[in-house]
């Protein structure tokens, strides 16, 4: 197998990209990753959705997790600001933290955690309001009152989504006037806003046209700077151009995980390697 | 080169076209019949309506048998009074339990709230009269403005329920999820995302309640009665529109007949500017949207 045989793929991904360096090989301690699952299980009543699965995310980076529909991709990603609360009969196993703080243990405040974790849909979701008011949402809920630091910090997110320029003459108008491509760039900004470490996006280009999904795209890799991005997308190419490590999951099983590049041109896995050449899926 | 195609024959026989057209003008037929009541209803308002229709008939006081200028002042107010009580009592318990519904409404009890307000919502007004005789106006020994409130809200009280229910179940989960995973807690995101998305729908259940509540005179007519004079008393009978025009109608005076019929005229005219004014001040509070 060689990635001669994917061109579509080879040519997504961005030449001469190296993967980052790891820490050992600049010669430093090894940074404790960002987000640590151990043999995490996870039930939908009787139904099991994740399946034992492990797995290290690094800081600054952006990780894509990669399968087929109904595969347990957005469910991980849930499980990291622990979306699946909202629905009846979810039951959890195993270790889960997001900067040493353990995801599911009992005193862990779900506020608080999803303060450092943000998280982007896949359809873009606005709230029926003014643009403004949505990017405050966040930092309303944190009990910030004062009308100059809320402009600040609503400025700031709007800026690093890109779309201040945009959208700065018409703050107060209602952000379901925006574009699709705009509004999930809102919906960035609005997860930004709160100053989070993690932020999840769970196929954030999917209802968009392919300009617009560039945007979110060329946003993501800057955002890497500062932010650790988890990315559930179908798209392979996106994967292969957006992230650095990818995650391969079927039957809510982590079947392989690794570079970006790696993955997609020498899979270890037989299961991996009929997925991305596209044998089922 | 296409392949030569099977020739198709070229539009529809005459009794296709026929049984369209047929079908086309029923319909538009059936949907102007629809138009006819609430037309005629109107027409004849106005008709016989607006000769008394002047200003006096707003500011004067009811008037005994064949003295001139007499008006329905005191039950214009007391109607909206009692409609006005009626919604204080009703609206917030029926918003309430409509998002309860919606957002926790899961098991026996809910079920049981759901069956409750639906067979509410069955009950004949005159019952409901009844029932708030027995509940009021009995332990008060007294006809009264308060009896008539609740009256009508206990008729208000399913539609608003129930048709909250619907709206705020019809607010995009994502909207939800969008403020959950923004840390809100779960009351907040419905207290600030999910009912000002669902305000919309809300205000129209309740014009919708307030407008058939409003019409409402069997139980008036145990409950708040009438009342000739000017009363702002709520522990007192209290006069209104439709018990006028149950009495006014019935009553072998032929200036009071007409009198009925400019009082079911100002009856429509109540009813639209406060389901007008509902609207504006719904678009008001959305920001201009």
């Amino acid at each position: 197998m060689t990635v001669d045989t994917f061109p579509t793929i080879r040519t997504a991904l961005p030449e001469e990209r190296k993967s980052p360096p790891t820490p050992q090989a600049a010669g430093q301690k090894p940074a404790p990753p960002r987000i640590a699952m151990r043999d995490f299980d996870l039930w939908y009543g009787a139904t099991q959705a994740l399946k034992a699965v492990s797995l290290d995310i690094a800081d600054r980076s952006v990780t894509a997790i990669i399968g087929p529909s109904g595969c347990g991709k957005s469910t991980l990603l849930r499980v990291f600001n622990r979306m699946n609360d909202t629905i009846a009969g979810v039951r959890v196993k195993g270790e889960a933290t997001v900067s040493g703080l353990d995801i599911y243990d009992s005193s862990t405040d779900v506020v608080e955690l999803r303060r450092r974790v943000g998280m982007v849909f896949q359809r873009p979701n606005p709230f029926p309001k003014s643009i403004f008011d949505n990017v405050a949402y966040g930092l309303r809920l944190l009990g910030i009152r004062d009308r100059a630091e809320l402009e600040g910090r609503v400025q700031h997110a709007l800026q690093r989504a890109a779309l201040w320029e945009e959208v700065r003459e018409r703050l107060s108008g209602s952000a379901l006037q925006l574009s699709g491509g705009q509004q999930q760039r809102l919906c960035i900004a609005r997860a930004l806003a709160v100053e989070p470490e993690v932020l999840l996006m769970d196929e954030p280009a999917s209802a968009l046209d392919p300009t617009a999904t560039a945007r979110i795209e060329e946003l993501v890799l800057a955002l890497k700077a500062s932010y650790t991005i988890v990315v559930v997308t179908h798209n392979m190419q996106q994967a292969a151009r957006i992230s650095d490590r990818t995650a391969f999951m079927l039957s809510g099983k982590l079947i392989e995980r690794g570079e970006t590049r790696e993955l997609f041109t020498r899979p270890k896995e037989k299961l991996t390697e009929d997925y991305i050449t596209g044998r089922f899926g | 080169m296409s392949p030569a195609r099977p020739e198709l024959p070229v539009g529809l026989s005459w009794w296709r076209r026929f049984g369209n057209a047929a079908a086309l003008g029923a319909s538009w037929v059936c949907a102007a019949v629809v138009i006819v009541p609430l037309a005629l209803i109107v027409w004849h308002l106005l008709a016989k309506g607006l000769p008394e229709f002047r200003l006096s008939f707003f500011t004067n006081l009811p008037k005994p048998v064949g003295e001139p200028g007499g008006g329905m002042a005191n039950a214009i107010v007391g109607t909206l009074i009692l409609v006005g009580l009626g919604g204080l009592i009703a609206v917030p318990i029926g918003v309430g339990a409509g998002v309860w519904l919606a957002e926790y409404g899961r098991g026996r009890f809910a079920a049981l709230v759901r069956y409750t307000a639906d067979v509410l919502a069955g009950v004949p007004s005159i019952v409901v009269g009844v029932a708030a005789y027995g509940l009021v106006v009995a332990p008060m020994h007294r006809f009264s403005a308060i009896a008539g409130g609740v009256a009508l809200a206990i008729l208000m009280l399913p539609t608003i329920v129930r048709a909250t229910e619907e709206v705020v179940l019809l607010v995009p989960r994502s909207y939800r999820e969008a403020a959950l995973a923004l840390g809100a807690p779960r009351w907040r995101a419905i207290q600030e995302v999910v009912i000002p998305s669902a305000s919309a729908g809300i205000v129209t259940a309740i014009v919708l309640a307030i407008a058939r509540a409003a019409g409402e005179t069997a139980p008036l007519l145990f409950t708040a009665l009438n009342n000739r004079f000017w009363s702002l008393q709520l522990d007192q009978p209290m006069a209104s529109l439709p018990a006028f025009i149950y009495d006014y109608a019935k009553a072998p005076y032929e200036d009071w007949n007409r009198q009925a019929w400019t009082a079911a005229l100002t009856l429509l005219f109540v009813v639209t500017i406060l389901s007008g004014i509902l609207r504006l001040s719904l678009r008001r509070s959305q920001g201009g949207r």
